[in-house]
C-alpha cells in the first residue's frame, strides 16, 4: 500500500501525480475463500478489514452488487455519536466512536472526523425527562453527555431559535461533545484500501444470487460471476437484508423504507455543530463543503426505491425553518433517498443465523453509519470466533422470540 | 445614473441593438460590488453586466480563479452572486437568471477582500499540491492539528454566499393542480404540444422557466406560427411562466417553483415571493430542451469564454454582443448560425475552429460564404488573458501548425446534452445516441412523451412537428380525439454535418490541470485522470472523488464531459457508462417555498379546550401535551412553579381543586359486541361490568408492552365510554379501528371519538361533594348513592351532564362531562360555588404530583414502551382467563422473567432532597465506582421516572423502575445524576392514603 | 407522491392515507398454543418483499377504512386495491 502523508503528496506532486496507483486492486473472484462477505458497503468493508487486521483472516472476498460504497454509506447524513439510552446500545456505539477517533490514523486515510458536538433538542416536558434520563445513563456508561437548558443551548449554538413563542419551543438539549460527523465516502474507500492491502479481494459488479447450503450449513454462494465456495458467509447488505435472507431461506423482522436526506447550496460556515430534533423531525449539520446536510424523515411505506415522497421533505423544512429562521432563503440543491432496514426495536441484528456458517449484520435502520467501524469490528470477531462478540451478543436474532429487545424506539431515544 | 466601468476590467461596451426581451426605453439602475450600472428593463443581471463590459463576476471554489459569465441560463456554474442585504438577502443567486429591477444590489462571493484582488487566488499557484481528494491523503499526522487548524481552515474556504441574517420577511405559497396533460417547457416544441393537446380538448398545463414562452425566437421564420400558438395556448391552457418544474415523483406527480415576485423591486412585491405548484398529471410531455456543453481545453474557464448558444441568447434576447472580435471553437453546426448572427450584429469573426475535418454541409458553406475563416480539424490549445480573454492559441489536431489568434471573446460548443433530468427522475431509461454524442431518453410506453431538443428534434420545424405529435399522443392516450392537422409551413433547413463526440483537447498531462470540467468546483481533467488512475472508475466514484457535479449547477455543463473522459481514460465504451442518477431538484429550490405556510405557529395545529380563554385570563402557564395547550400551573402574585404547585396540591388535599381534563381522549364504543371487544383490547375483563359502573383498564400492544390506560364506563348494556391519555387519544382510536376492521370485522361495534364533544371538569378534594351539591341540588351524592367508580347523569348548573366518580388524585373526586359549549358556564359556576370551600384551579404539574403521591403511573412518563402491566405491579388488572392483545407476549422467556425492571417507590434518606427525574439507580455494591467522567460502565439497575416534593407529606417522593424491584423492598439504593448520588430506600408506590379511605369516602 | 385508489372513495394522494404494513397476516386463533418462535414469526417476521407486495393502508383523512393494496416496492406502481376481505393476487414469476 502506498502510504498517504503530506510528504507523499508533495513528492507525487513533483511528478504531476502520475505516480499514484490504484487504491484497491480490481480483483477477480477466486473459486474459494475462507470468508465471503456479501455487500461492499461501509459495514462489509469494515468487517473485511478487521477480519484481516485483528484475526489474521485475509483469504476474504467482499462481493458488491454494484459499485463499492454505493449503498447507505454513500447516502447518509454522516452523523457520528454514541449517546444511546440502553446499556447494550451505548456500549456498542461508544466502542464504535472510540474506533472512529483513531480511524484516520489506523486506516492511513483521512475520514475527516469532525467532533463538533451533537445537540439533541427537547421540546416538551416529557422530552426533557427522557433526555435527562439518557444523559444520566450515558454518564454512567462512560459516554460523554451533558444536559443544557434553554440558555445553555443558545450559548452553544446561537443560531437556534430558542424563542418561547415557537410552536414547540426548545426547552433544552443533550450535548455530546465528542460526537460529530465524518466524510462518508472516505470511510468506505479507506476501509477498502486498508482491507485490500491486507489481501482482501474486493469484487464489484458481483451480485450474490443464491446460497449453497448443505445439511443446514453454508458452503458457498452463487453469484453473477460464478459460484464461490466458502465455509463462512456473512451478509452485510443494508437495505437488502430481507432479500438476502429469503435467498438463504430464513426470515427476518425487518421492513425496508426510504429515508430521505437533502443538502442546501454551499454557503460560508454558519452552523458549527450538529442539531437534531426528534419532536419536530429534523436534523442538520454543515459539511466541510459548506452545504447544510439535512435529514428528512422516513417514508411510512415499504420500498426498495432509493427515493421518497415530497411531503416528507416539505414538512421537515417547515420544522427546520422554525428552528433556524435565517435558513428560509437557502435552497435545496440535492435530495436523495436510501433504503433503511428497520427492525421492531430500532436496534441492529448482528450474529448467527439459523444456518451454520452464515452470519448476518443488518437492521441498523437509520443509524448505521455511525456504527460502521464498531459494527465491522464486532462482526469480524463473531465470524472469526464463531461466537458472538460480547458487544454483539445482545443483538442476536433470537431476541425476537425471547422478548429481550433493545428497544431504542420505545425508550424515546433519538433516531438516526 | 451613469455606468462606470471598473478600471481593472477591459471589455468593450457591447449593447448592439434592442433584444426581444429588453425595453430600450426603460433604463434600470443596479449595483454590483458597490458600483452602479445601468441596464434595461428585461435584462438579467448577467446581460446588464455584460452590456456594461463587466467580465469577472466571481471566483472559483478551490483555486479562486477569476470567472466570468459562461451561460445565459440555469446551467450557469460561475456567476453566483449574493443578492440583496440583511434578511432579504439570497445567497448563490444566478446572475444569468436574476431579472433586474431598480435598486437591485448584488455582490460577488468567495473572494477576499475584493473580486479583483483576492488573496486566496494564491491557491491557484498551489493547485499542483491539491489534486482531487488531497485531503484524504494528508492531515493525518496529528488529530489535534486536524481538529484545531486544518479542518477549521478547510471549512472557512468552503461555500459561496452567506446565509441571510434574520428571519425571512417574505411569504411562500403552495397550490395544487390537476390536469390531463402537463407540458414541461414552453419552447417551440412545448408550445406545439400544448397546442395539440388543447385542440383535442384536454385540460392542459404548460410550464416555462423563462418569463416568456418561445423565448428568443422573434427572428425565427416560424414567428407567425409561434405568435398564433402562444395566443391560443394562453387562452386554452393554464400557462405558468417563471416557473421551474424541479421534481418528477410517483404517479404523474410533479413539483414546480414559480418565482412570483422575485423580478419586482421589494416595495412592489405583494404577498408571495415564490409559489410551489404541486401537479398531478394524467399524461406528461417533456419538452425540456438541451444544454450546451463546454469543450475541455487549457484555460477554458477564462472570463470571456462563453457557451456559443449563450452568446446567441445574449444577442437575441438582450441585444448584447459578448465580444467585438470573436473566435468560436466547436464540434457542431449550431455554432455556425450563432457566429453568423454575431457577425451580422457587428462583431468581427476572427475564426471558427472546428474539431471536425472535411465538412461538406450547409452550415459551414454558409459561413465560408460570409467570408468567415473556418479552420477544420483544429482545436484551441490555450487561452490568453487572465481576467478577460485576449486571444487563443490554436493547433491542428494532427499535430501540425499552431497559431495565436487575438480575440476578446471565445465561443465554445461541445454539442448539446438533452435535459433528461425529469425524464430520468421519474424512472426513464437513457440511451447513448452516437449521432448526437449524447444520452437521450429511451422512451417506454409508460414514460412521459418527449419532444424537441430533448429527443434530438433540433430546429424549429422538427420541434413543431415533434411537439405536435407528442401533445397529440398524450391527449389521445386519454381517449381524446386526435387534434386536427398541424398548419405550419416552414422552409427546409439545410443538411448539415453531424457533431463529433469530442471530450477533450489532447494536451500534455501537466496541462490537464488547466482543463476545467466542473467550473464551479474546479475539478479538472487532471482530477478525472487521477481518479481513474487510483481506481475510481465508476462514474459515481469519480463524481464523489473529484466533486464533479456537486456544485449548485449539479453538473449540468460538466457531468457529460466527465463521463466522456472516464470512458476515454478507462478504455470503456461511453454507451455502457450510466450517467450518475438524476435526483430532484432540477434546480435549487428555496427552503421557504418547500415549507410554504406550514412554519412558525402553523407548523402544527394548536388545540385548545373550551376553557382556554378562562385559563389565559387566570394567568395560567401552559404546557404542550401533544397538540394541546394545557394549563401547567396558575402562578399567583409572582409565585414560582414550585410555590404555585405546592399551593395547588394542598388545596386539593385540604379543600377542593378544579382541573380542566377536557383533553383526555374520549371514545364511545357502541354495539352488541362492545363488551366482547373491550375484553380483547384491554388486559382485564369487561363482560361483568354493570351499567353505570367504571373500571380502570390497561391496553397492551401485541408485544405485551403497555400502550395506554384509562377508565371506561358502561353507559348502557351496549355502550361504553372509554377514556385515553391526552397524547394517545388519536392513536388509541386508530388502534381500535384497525383491529375491528382488519381482524374482527364480525364484531358488531362502532367507535366514535367524542373528545371534542364533551368537556371534562374534575372536582377533587374533600370538599368536592359540597361544591357539586351546590351545582346539583337535590342529587344524592353520598358514597352510598354515588359510590366510587360509578357514573350518573346529573344536571349540573342547569346543564345535562355525565358525572363520573373517578379519581386521579386519590381524593374524593367527580369528573363532570358537559357539552363543549357549556363548559365555560359550568366551570364558572363551579368556581363561584366553590369559592366558599376554597376552590383552587390546578394544572398538570400539581396533577402529576398528586397522582404520584398515590403511586398512579402515567403511561409515557413512568413507562417507556418496555414495561408490561405486570412490571407496574398491576397483575390484578391482567386476566389469566381470556385472551387479549399482547397476552401471548407476556409468556415469552424474557418478558416472564421475575427480575424485570419493576415499578417501585423511593424515599430518600434526606427527605428534603428531590431526586432529579431520569436519575439512574445504582446499587450499594457499585456506588463506589461512580465518578464523572466514567472510564468504564457502572451497572445501572433502573431509573427514576417521577420525582417531586410532596407538600402534604412534607418530604420528597419518587417513583422508579428498578430491576427486581418488588423483591428489593427496604433496600437502600442510589439515584445518580451528573455524578451526584442520592441514597433512597425502595418501598411501595403509594405514599399517601394507602387504604384509599379519602378516595372512597 | 403515491396515488392510491381507495376502494370506497376513489384515487387520492398518499398523504390522506397511513401505511399499515404487510397484508394477510392473520392473528393466530390459539396464541397460547404457539411456541415462542411461532409467536415471534407472527409478531415480528415480515416478508418485506422486493417486487409486488400486498399491503394494508387506511384512508385516515378520508373514510377511515382499511383496505389492501398491491404495490410494487421498486417502481411504486399500484396494480390493484381491494377491500379487507379480498384475496391477494396469486404470486407470479419474476420481479
Amino acid at each position: 500500500m502506498q502510504r498517504f502523508s503530506a510528504f507523499a503528496l508533495l513528492a507525487k506532486s513533483l511528478g504531476g501525480h502520475q505516480g499514484w496507483s490504484r487504491q484497491w486492486r480490481l480483483a477477480t473472484p477466486k473459486d474459494a475463500y475462507d470468508v465471503v462477505i456479501v455487500g461492499g458497503g461501509g459495514h462489509g468493508l469494515a468487517t473485511a478489514y478487521y477480519l484481516a487486521r485483528n484475526h489474521g483472516i485475509t483469504n476474504v472476498a467482499v462481493l458488491e452488487k454494484g459499485w463499492l460504497g454505493g449503498g447507505n454509506v454513500a447516502r447518509n447524513t454522516t452523523i457520528v455519536r454514541s449517546n444511546y439510552l440502553w446499556d447494550e446500545s451505548a456500549a456498542l456505539y461508544e466502542h464504535s466512536l472510540k474506533l472512529w477517533e483513531d480511524l484516520s490514523q489506523d486506516l492511513n486515510y483521512n475520514v475527516m472526523l469532525s467532533q463538533r458536538g451533537v445537540l439533541n433538542l427537547a421540546h416538551s416536558l416529557q422530552e426533557v425527562r427522557d433526555s435527562r434520563r439518557r444523559v444520566y445513563a450515558n454518564q454512567l456508561n462512560g459516554v460523554d453527555a451533558e444536559w443544557l437548558d434553554r440558555g445553555g443551548v443558545k450559548v452553544f449554538c446561537p443560531l437556534i431559535n430558542t424563542d418561547e413563542s415557537l410552536r414547540y419551543p426548545v426547552l433544552g438539549a443533550t450535548l455530546q461533545r465528542r460526537a460529530g460527523t465524518a466524510r462518508h465516502d472516505a470511510v468506505a474507500w479507506g476501509f477498502a484500501r486498508a482491507a485490500d492491502s491486507r489481501g482482501v479481494d474486493i469484487v464489484e459488479n458481483c451480485e450474490v444470487t443464491g446460497f449453497d447450503i448443505q445439511g443446514g450449513r453454508v458452503t458457498g454462494v452463487q453469484t453473477t460471476r460464478g459460484a464461490i465456495r466458502a465455509p463462512k458467509v456473512a451478509i452485510v447488505v443494508a437495505g437488502h437484508g430481507s432479500v438476502m435472507a429469503e435467498r438463504a431461506g430464513f426470515r427476518l423482522p425487518l421492513e425496508s423504507h426510504p429515508l430521505q436526506a437533502l443538502v442546501s447550496e454551499p454557503i460560508k460556515p454558519v452552523l458549527d455543530c450538529v442539531v437534531m430534533s426528534n419532536a419536530v423531525h429534523v436534523y442538520v449539520s454543515q459539511s466541510d463543503k459548506g452545504e447544510l446536510v439535512i435529514g428528512a424523515g422516513i417514508d411510512s411505506y415499504n420500498s426498495y426505491a432509493q427515493r421518497g415522497s415530497l411531503p416528507v421533505v416539505t414538512s421537515q423544512l417547515g420544522a427546520l425553518i422554525a428552528l433556524f429562521p435565517m435558513f428560509s432563503r437557502l435552497k435545496m440543491m440535492r435530495n436523495w433517498g436510501g433504503i433503511v432496514d428497520v427492525s421492531p426495536d430500532a436496534s441492529p441484528i448482528v450474529g448467527k443465523t439459523p444456518i451454520d456458517g452464515l452470519y448476518f449484520n443488518g437492521g441498523w435502520g437509520t443509524g448505521g453509519f455511525k456504527a460502521t467501524p464498531g459494527s465491522g469490528h464486532i462482526f469480524a470477531h463473531t465470524i472469526a470466533h464463531e461466537d458472538p462478540h460480547p458487544l454483539a451478543a445482545p443483538f442476536n436474532l433470537d431476541r425476537f422470540s425471547t422478548g429481550a429487545l433493545v428497544d431504542e424506539h420505545g425508550a424515546a431515544a433519538v433516531a438516526h | 445614473m451613469t455606468a462606470t466601468r471598473p478600471a481593472n476590467l477591459r471589455a468593450p461596451p457591447v449593447r448592439a441593438r434592442g433584444g426581444d426581451w429588453v425595453d430600450d426605453t426603460r433604463p434600470i439602475a443596479v449595483s454590483f460590488d458597490g458600483r452602479a450600472y445601468t441596464g434595461l428593463a428585461g435584462d438579467t443581471l448577467a446581460s446588464a453586466l455584460l452590456a456594461n463590459g463587466v467580465r469577472v463576476v466571481g471566483r472559483s471554489l478551490k483555486y479562486h480563479r477569476p470567472r466570468g459569465i459562461l451561460s445565459a441560463g440555469f446551467e450557469e456554474p460561475n456567476a453566483l452572486v449574493q443578492l440583496g442585504k440583511g434578511a432579504h438577502s439570497e445567497p448563490n443567486a444566478l446572475a444569468t437568471r436574476v431579472e433586474i429591477y431598480d435598486g437591485m444590489t448584488a455582490t460577488s462571493v468567495n473572494r477576499w477582500p475584493s473580486l479583483s484582488h483576492d488573496v486566496f487566488a494564491a491557491f491557484g499557484l498551489l493547485a499542483r499540491f491539491m489534486p482531487a481528494g488531497f485531503y484524504y491523503k494528508t492531515f493525518l499526522g496529528s488529530r489535534v492539528l486536524w481538529d484545531r487548524l486544518y479542518e477549521p481552515f478547510l471549512r472557512r474556504m468552503a461555500g459561496f454566499g452567506r446565509a441571510p441574517v434574520g428571519a425571512d420577511p417574505e411569504n411562500y405559497d403552495q397550490r395544487h393542480l390537476q390536469c390531463d396533460v402537463l407540458v414541461v417547457g414552453g419552447g417551440v416544441a412545448g408550445l406545439a404540444s400544448a397546442r395539440a393537446a388543447c385542440a383535442s380538448g384536454a385540460r392542459v398545463v404548460l410550464i416555462e422557466d423563462n418569463p416568456e414562452l418561445a423565448a428568443g425566437l422573434a427572428a425565427s421564420p416560424a414567428k407567425e406560427w409561434i405568435d398564433v400558438a402562444i395566443g391560443v395556448v394562453k387562452q386554452d391552457a393554464t400557462v405558468l411562466t417563471r416557473t421551474t418544474v424541479f421534481g418528477a415523483y410517483d404517479a404523474g406527480y410533479f413539483a414546480a417553483l414559480q418565482r412570483a415576485s422575485d423580478h419586482l423591486p421589494q416595495e412592489a412585491r405583494a404577498g408571495v415571493r415564490q409559489r410551489l405548484w404541486l401537479i398531478r398529471a394524467k399524461q406528461v410531455v417533456l419538452a425540456t430542451g438541451a444544454i450546451e456543453r463546454p469543450l475541455v481545453f487549457p484555460n477554458n474557464d477564462r472570463p470571456g469564454v462563453y457557451l456559443a448558444g449563450a452568446a446567441r441568447a445574449y444577442l437575441d434576447r438582450f441585444g448584447v454582443l459578448v465580444g467585438r472580435n470573436v473566435v468560436a471553437f466547436t464540434n457542431n453546426d449550431e455554432t455556425y448560425a450563432t457566429v453568423i448572427a454575431l457577425k451580422k450584429a457587428g462583431a468581427a469573426i476572427a475564426a471558427i475552429v472546428d474539431v471536425r475535418a472535411n465538412l461538406t454541409g450547409g452550415a459551414v458553406a454558409l459561413a465560408k460564404h460570409e467570408g468567415i475563416r473556418v479552420l477544420e480539424g483544429y482545436v484551441v490549445v490555450d487561452v490568453r488573458g487572465r481576467s478577460a480573454v485576449r486571444g487563443v492559441t490554436i493547433a491542428a489536431l494532427d499535430g501540425g501548425r499552431r497559431e495565436k489568434i487575438a480575440c476578446d471573446a471565445l465561443l465554445m460548443s461541445g454539442g448539446w446534452s438533452p435535459a433528461v433530468h425529469l425524464f430520468s427522475q421519474q424512472g426513464g431509461k437513457l440511451i447513448y445516441d452516437p449521432g448526437m454524442a449524447a444520452f437521450v431518453p429511451d422512451r417506454r410506453p409508460a414514460d412521459p412523451w418527449c419532444a424537441g431538443a430533448l429527443c434530438g428534434e433540433t430546429g424549429v420545424d422538427a420541434a413543431i412537428t415533434g411537439g405536435w405529435r407528442a401533445g397529440s399522443s398524450a391527449a389521445t392516450a386519454l381517449g381524446k380525439p386526435a387534434p386536427r392537422g398541424l398548419t405550419a409551413e416552414l422552409p427546409d433547413e439545410p443538411k448539415g454535418d453531424a457533431p463529433l463526440a469530442f471530450w477533450r483537447v489532447p494536451v500534455a498531462p501537466s496541462a490537464e490541470r488547466k482543463c476545467f470540467i466542473d467550473f464551479q468546483n474546479d475539478s479538472t481533467l487532471a482530477d478525472v485522470s487521477l481518479a481513474v488512475r487510483e481506481g475510481f472508475t465508476h462514474p459515481e466514484h469519480v463524481k464523489r472523488y473529484t466533486l464533479t457535479g456537486f456544485g449548485t449547477d449539479q453538473g449540468k455543463t460538466g457531468n457529460i464531459n466527465a463521463l466522456g473522459n472516464i470512458a476515454e481514460r478507462t478504455g470503456g465504451d461511453l454507451a455502457r457508462l450510466a450517467p450518475t442518477t438524476f435526483r430532484p431538484p432540477f434546480l435549487p429550490v428555496t427552503f421557504g417555498a418547500l415549507a410554504g405556510r406550514e412554519k412558525g405557529a402553523l407548523l402544527d395545529p394548536v388545540r385548545v379546550t373550551a376553557l382556554h380563554d378562562w385559563h389565559v385570563a387566570a394567568g395560567a402557564a401552559f404546557e404542550n401535551v401533544g397538540q394541546w395547550k394545557r394549563p401547567w400551573y396558575y402562578p399567583k402574585d409572582g409565585e414560582t412553579l414550585d410555590q404555585a404547585v405546592t399551593r395547588e396540591c394542598l388545596a386539593v388535599r385540604n379543600n377542593v381543586g378544579i382541573l380542566d381534563a377536557s383533553t383526555l381522549g374520549k371514545i364511545e364504543i357502541v354495539g352488541a359486541d362492545a363488551a366482547a371487544f373491550l375484553n380483547r383490547v384491554y388486559t382485564n375483563a369487561w363482560s361483568k361490568l354493570g351499567v353505570g359502573r367504571s373500571r380502570y383498564g390497561l391496553m397492551c400492544r401485541e408485544d405485551g408492552m403497555l400502550f395506554d390506560d384509562g377508565t371506561t364506563t358502561r353507559l348502557a348494556p351496549d355502550r361504553f365510554l372509554m377514556t385515553t391519555t391526552t397524547g394517545n387519544a388519536a392513536a388509541v382510536l386508530d388502534w381500535l379501528e384497525e383491529w375491528l376492521q382488519t381482524e374482527w370485522p364480525d364484531l358488531k361495534v362502532y367507535c366514535t371519538s367524542v373528545t371534542d364533544h364533551w368537556s371534562t371538569i374534575a372536582l377533587a378534594g374533600p370538599r368536592a361533594r359540597e361544591v357539586l351539591q351546590c351545582l346539583a341540588p337535590g342529587t344524592a351524592l353520598d358514597a352510598e348513592n354515588f359510590p366510587f367508580m360509578s357514573y350518573q347523569e346529573v344536571v349540573v348548573a342547569g346543564v345535562a351532564a355525565r358525572v363520573f366518580r373517578i379519581s386521579f388524585t386519590g381524593e374524593l373526586s367527580f369528573e363532570i362531562n358537559v357539552p363543549w359549549h357549556d363548559a365555560r358556564h359550568v366551570w364558572e359556576a363551579a368556581i363561584t360555588a366553590g369559592a366558599a370551600f376554597g376552590i383552587t384551579p390546578y394544572g398538570t404539574e400539581a396533577m402529576h404530583v398528586l397522582r404520584a403521591e398515590k403511586g398512579y403511573p402515567i403511561i409515557g412518563q413512568d413507562t417507556d414502551g418496555t414495561v408490561t402491566p405486570l412490571d407496574l405491579g398491576m397483575a390484578w388488572a391482567v386476566s389469566t382467563k381470556k385472551d387479549f392483545l399482547g397476552k401471548r407476549s407476556l409468556a415469552r422467556p424474557d418478558t416472564a422473567r421475575p427480575d424485570r425492571k419493576q415499578f417501585v417507590g423511593l424515599l430518600t434518606s434526606d427527605p428534603s432532597r428531590v431526586i432529579p427525574e431520569g436519575a439512574q439507580i445504582v446499587s450499594e455494591s457499585n456506588i463506589a465506582d461512580v465518578r464523572l467522567p466514567q472510564s468504564s460502565p457502572v451497572p445501572m439497575e433502573g431509573h427514576v421516572t417521577s420525582s417531586y416534593f410532596s407538600a402534604v407529606l412534607g418530604r420528597s417522593i419518587a417513583l422508579a423502575l428498578v430491576r427486581d424491584g418488588f423483591r428489593r423492598t427496604g433496600e437502600t439504593v442510589y439515584a445518580v445524576a451528573d455524578g451526584h448520588a442520592i441514597a433512597a430506600r425502595i418501598g411501595p408506590t403509594v405514599f399517601y392514603d394507602p387504604d384509599g379511605t379519602r378516595r372512597d369516602g | 407522491m403515491l396515488l392510491i385508489d381507495c376502494p370506497h372513495c376513489g384515487p387520492r394522494d398518499e398523504t390522506e392515507f397511513h401505511a399499515g404494513g404487510e397484508a394477510h397476516i392473520a392473528r393466530p386463533e390459539k396464541a397460547a398454543e404457539l411456541t415462542d418462535a411461532q409467536w415471534a414469526d407472527y409478531l415480528f417476521m415480515r416478508s418485506n418483499t422486493k417486487g409486488w407486495f400486498a399491503e394494508r393502508w387506511v384512508h385516515a383523512a378520508g373514510c377511515r377504512r382499511w383496505f389492501n393494496v398491491e404495490r410494487h416496492t421498486v417502481t411504486h406502481e399500484i396494480r390493484r386495491t381491494y377491500p379487507m376481505a379480498g384475496a391477494p393476487t396469486e404470486p407470479e414469476e419474476g420481479p
